[in-house]
């Protein structure tokens, strides 16, 4: 089967700082994964490579088979990608409705059409309902994204993420700065949306990775030193050395 | 011939020093700030006019001193009470109330000074021929000007490099999170360094009065050149807006000395004579004619080609 | 998480409020179309009609340029650029139709401004739109400028000092409609203002419009839905590009002159005030400030030199202390208008507007005073000002004025809070009638 995500050697520098320095990982498709790694260990960093933010300095990138090295942001994001912020990226000053309708236009065809109606357009504005509801966020629909609260913008974060129907699901540290309970309706709301998806995630709330991941990929220092079912890294002595006194979710 | 090279190179450093004497300032403050003062060129019009008017009384040289500390200190204050209210709401609303600035500084100029040209004359003591070169004279004020540009690089230089306040200054511009983390107060190194900015132009306007006139249109003449040579320059980049200043400093000035058509120019470039009748007016024109759009043109061309400008590492 | 209501309902609701607000939606557009076809009837003063046709070119001028700022998030400081050129073309086209070289109608003038404008916009925004910010700013700056001298080149485009004048009454006519007369040109104005306006509105309804504020807000995050945030920024460029061309054939039509003056930045900072003051945020806003700003400049500049000055005063105290602008205030009073309160904040409002009256009155006769003094072209000292006669010369009308300055201004600060403490209170969800 082919990989959903296949990087092959993968090198970045930024200057004279190595920060990926020769990353193989293959996500298969339909499982939901978690990278995990020590603080500056480039996690973001390859999160941007592979969504074109950020140009490889050498290796390869394949989304489903299809090489997409370089590639510019949007057309990566064409092929079926899609990816969420750490630091809540939405559109403050337009409605939530609005936020995640954004999501939804190219995925459905519109591209830059100015002969059609937004609100007329009735598929829109179904799959905007029914993110919206899966979000919870339905009581808000009308009101500017900016005054959402912290937890509803990272939810409204997940919706544009994953309103367009992309089927690789790139969320990172969806929970960040979250209160337990929120964690759990995040998490319930994370295994919703990605069924039947393929989902790489960066998290540190250990607690949401053993729930949610079927593998788990550990970046140290720019390399991914091992990339297994969550038992068998739990018992792995290398992540272990590396990853020690790593604290139980975020406080 | 070589009369007019020689001296379209001085006359070229002459304009181009003083360029980046007004780009320096508005180098800074955005590359401190963030925000394009648009108002600058304004506080170059304030420097001129407030010099002209003190000189009248206290003579030329104190006025040099003491009309830059009063633009100065009035830019300083322009940013505590209006920009800093602003600068939440971003940089096109920053943009936004530098421009509201100055069209508030070209009204009152009007109003307290007039509209007609004020005589604002080079002193007596700097008044005379420095040197003869195939006959023409070279003014002393103009190598006085070149003078104090070169003082203020280095001024500048000096400060941002040397002194713990220029330390400052420097982490300020990447960091100032950080910076008013470790106990300093960056608003308050904002406001200074704006009205530094202003008093730069400001100097550069007390200079320039007499030699490019002292009028109320002057700020927008020399204005949109000022902002072409920091984009060309690259945002935020000091060398960058030197190298800019200089050449379109020089650029200019050889351009205006040209008598020769724009048609003889293309047709040294290879164009055939045939094309004279498809470009007809801009055929017969003379480059002295086009040397105003000049740096228009080099900023788009700059801009197609290399996004950031010359020496640019910041987005804006 | 409730449940989610079966999908097949969903669609039926949807249709179903969208039925009920048909009426409430276009009512605003009937009511309009309305108001411009009565409003010769109801202001019947001679002179209203040139100043009404003014202000029609204004509107769709700043509705044009909010494309670009309050949609967009662009700052141009050349949008005239395109307001010119859309007009010399049309001068241009209805001198070659005067002349029988070309079948062109008075009042299909306006398509081939905005087809010029929308022609230099796609030409210039292949360089002016690959940035946005600053950038994008001074890049306008320095299209407004290049075409400034190359309108001193082209002589034959741009007339020279002289501009490009034309003619109406040569054109060939359209269903034998003359537009010899000012009213007639106001009918067209208006239907042209109507048609634009209703243009742009759709346009910003459209997914590409849509998206356009969506880079505004954020162009990173546009890009990871799939959007180039260089491909809408340009498609917005020309469209606000082709409207303007629009206002500047109606302003073809309407003074049958063009000259460099209105392609200047002159023209591109008038713009840009009328605009933010009638606020940038809401789609009428500007509207309102081509209205206000067409308004003080006809009236104005017969009263005083110094109106630019007044107008700049203006549009800073809207930066600083009202950045929604006019419009935004409004819809700031929106919850209290919705819930009936809104009879609450006359009191405290007319007070403050009093007391704004006598800061004002005090602040512009001190400028005014200034001005007579410095132009000394008065040798009597006397000026005519708020209807009685002011000697500059004596000290106490500088007394007089800077006291109601001063008084106007204190006043403000005691009762400007009252008043946003009184708005907050009208607002209020759930507070009793």
């Amino acid at each position: 089967m082919t990989p959903a995500l296949e990087l092959a050697s993968v090198y970045k520098a930024f200057g004279n700082t190595s920060i990926i320095r020769g990353v193989n990982l293959t996500i298969e498709p339909g499982t939901r994964q978690a990278l995990i790694g020590p603080n500056g260990a480039g996690k973001s960093t390859l999160f941007n490579l592979i969504t074109g933010k950020y140009p490889v300095n050498s290796g390869t990138i394949r989304l489903k088979g299809e090489d997409v090295t370089g590639l510019t942001p949007y057309d990566i994001n064409r092929r079926g990608l899609s990816r969420s912020f750490q630091v809540t990226n939405i559109f403050p000053r337009m409605t939530v409705f609005e936020n995640i309708r954004c999501g939804v236009l190219w995925a459905l065809g519109y591209r830059y059409s100015f002969w059609h109606r937004a609100d007329a357009a009735h598929d829109a504005t179904a799959r905007t309902e029914q993110v919206l509801e899966q979000l919870n966020l339905t009581a808000r629909r009308a009101m500017p994204a900016g005054v959402l609260s912290y937890a509803e913008q990272r939810a409204l974060e997940i919706g544009i993420t994953i309103a367009g129907g992309a089927d690789v699901i790139l969320l990172d540290e969806p929970t960040a700065g979250m209160s337990h309970s929120e964690t759990e309706h995040v998490v319930q709301l994370i295994r919703e949306v990605t069924q039947g998806k393929t989902l790489l995630m960066v998290e540190h709330d250990m607690s949401v990775v053993f729930n949610l991941a079927d593998r788990i990929a550990v970046l140290v220092y720019g390399e991914v030193i091992a990339h297994d079912t969550p038992e068998r890294i739990r018992a792995d002595a290398r992540v272990q050395e590396a990853y020690l006194g790593v604290p139980q979710g975020v406080a | 011939m070589t009369q007019l090279i020689v001296f379209s190179i001085l006359n070229g450093l002459v304009f181009g020093m003083l360029l980046f004497m007004l780009s320096s300032g508005l180098t800074l403050i955005f590359g401190m700030m963030g925000v394009l003062n648009f108002a600058h060129a304004s506080f170059y019009m304030l420097g001129a006019y407030v010099a002209y008017t003190l000189g009248l009384r206290i003579g030329f040289w104190p006025a040099l001193i003491l009309a830059p500390l009063l633009v100065g200190l009035l830019g300083a204050l322009i940013e505590r009470h209006g920009l800093r209210r602003v600068h939440r709401f971003g940089h096109v609303a920053e943009l936004i109330f530098t421009f509201g600035v100055a069209i508030l500084i070209e009204e009152i100029v009007q109003l307290v000074w007039g509209r007609p040209a004020k005589s604002y004359q080079v002193p007596p003591s700097l008044d005379f021929p420095l040197f003869h070169l195939f006959g023409s004279a070279f003014p002393a004020y103009k190598a006085f000007m070149l003078v104090v540009a070169v003082a203020i690089f280095v001024f500048i230089f000096l400060i941002l490099t040397r002194t713990r306040a220029g330390l400052i200054i420097q982490a300020s511009l990447t960091h100032p999170g950080m910076v008013a983390m470790l106990g300093h107060n960056v608003p308050r190194v904002f406001m200074i360094v704006f009205g530094i900015g202003c008093g730069l132009a400001a100097v550069a306007g007390v200079i320039a009065g007499p030699v490019l006139g002292t009028f109320p249109g002057m700020a927008l003449v020399l204005g949109s050149v000022v902002f072409v040579v920091v984009v060309v320059g690259g945002l935020g980049s000091l060398s960058g807006a030197f190298v800019a200043s200089l050449l379109i400093g020089i650029v200019q000035t050889f351009a205006v000395a040209l008598n020769i058509s724009v048609g003889n120019v293309l047709m040294g470039l290879g164009v055939p004579a045939g094309a004279s009748a498809a470009l007809h007016d801009v055929w017969k024109v003379t480059v002295a004619q086009v040397a105003p759009i000049l740096p228009y043109l080099l900023l788009v061309l700059v801009l197609m080609v290399r996004p950031t400008g010359l020496f640019g590492t910041r987005e804006s | 998480m409730s449940a989610p209501a079966p999908a097949a309902a969903r669609p039926l609701a949807v249709a179903d409020v969208a039925r009920v607000g048909v009426l409430r939606r276009y009512g605003v557009w009937l009511a309009a179309a309305g108001a411009l076809i009565v409003l010769p009837w109801i202001v019947r003063t001679g002179a209203a009609v040139p100043i009404m046709n003014q202000m029609g070119i204004a509107i769709v001028f700043a509705l044009s340029f909010n494309m670009l700022l309050g949609q967009g998030g662009m700052l141009s400081f050349g949008h005239a650029v395109y307001f010119g050129l859309g007009g010399f073309i049309a001068a241009h086209a209805l001198n070659l139709a005067g002349r029988g070289g070309l079948y062109l109608p008075v009042p299909l003038l306006p398509i081939v401004g905005g087809l010029g404008g929308l022609a230099f916009a796609a030409l210039f925004g292949t360089f002016s739109t690959s940035r946005a910010g600053t950038v994008f700013s001074m890049v306008s700056l320095a299209v407004a400028e290049l075409m400034a001298a190359s309108s001193l080149i082209f002589d034959r485009f741009f007339g020279g000092e002289e501009g490009i004048t034309t003619n109406r009454a040569k054109a060939p006519l359209l269903l034998g409609l003359e537009f010899t007369r000012d009213r007639q040109v106001y009918y067209l104005i208006a239907f042209w203002v109507f048609v634009a306006a209703v243009a742009m509105y759709a346009f910003s309804r459209t997914p590409v419009g849509r998206m356009a504020n969506a880079v505004r807000d954020n162009p990173e995050r546009a890009e990871f839905v799939g959007y180039s945030q260089r491909r809408v920024r340009y498609i917005s460029f020309c469209a606000a590009g082709l409207f303007a061309g629009v206002a500047g054939g109606l302003f073809a039509l309407n003074y049958e002159i063009l000259t460099a003056e209105n392609m200047g930045l002159n023209a591109s900072g008038a713009v840009l005030l009328m605009t933010y003051i009638g606020g940038i945020g809401a789609f009428v806003g500007p509207v309102f400030g081509a209205i206000i700003f067409t308004f003080l400049q006809s009236m104005l500049s017969d009263y005083t030199g110094m109106w630019l000055l007044y107008v700049g005063i203006l549009f800073l105290a809207t930066v600083l202390w009202a950045p929604v602008g006019l419009a935004g205030i409004m819809m700031l009073h929106a919850p209290a208008w919705r819930a009936g309160r809104i009879g609450r904040l006359v009191a405290p409002y007319a007070v403050v507007g009093a007391l704004g009256l006598v800061a004002a009155a005090g602040i512009i006769g001190l400028l005014e005073m200034i001005h007579v003094v410095i132009a000394a072209d008065t040798p009597s000292g006397l000026k005519r000002m708020f209807w009685t006669t002011v000697n500059v010369r004596a000290v106490t009308s500088w007394l007089v004025f800077l006291a109601l300055a001063a008084a106007g201004a204190a006043g403000l600060r005691w009762a400007g809070p009252r008043a946003a403490t009184a708005l907050g209170e009208a607002n209020r969800p759930g507070a009793s009638r």
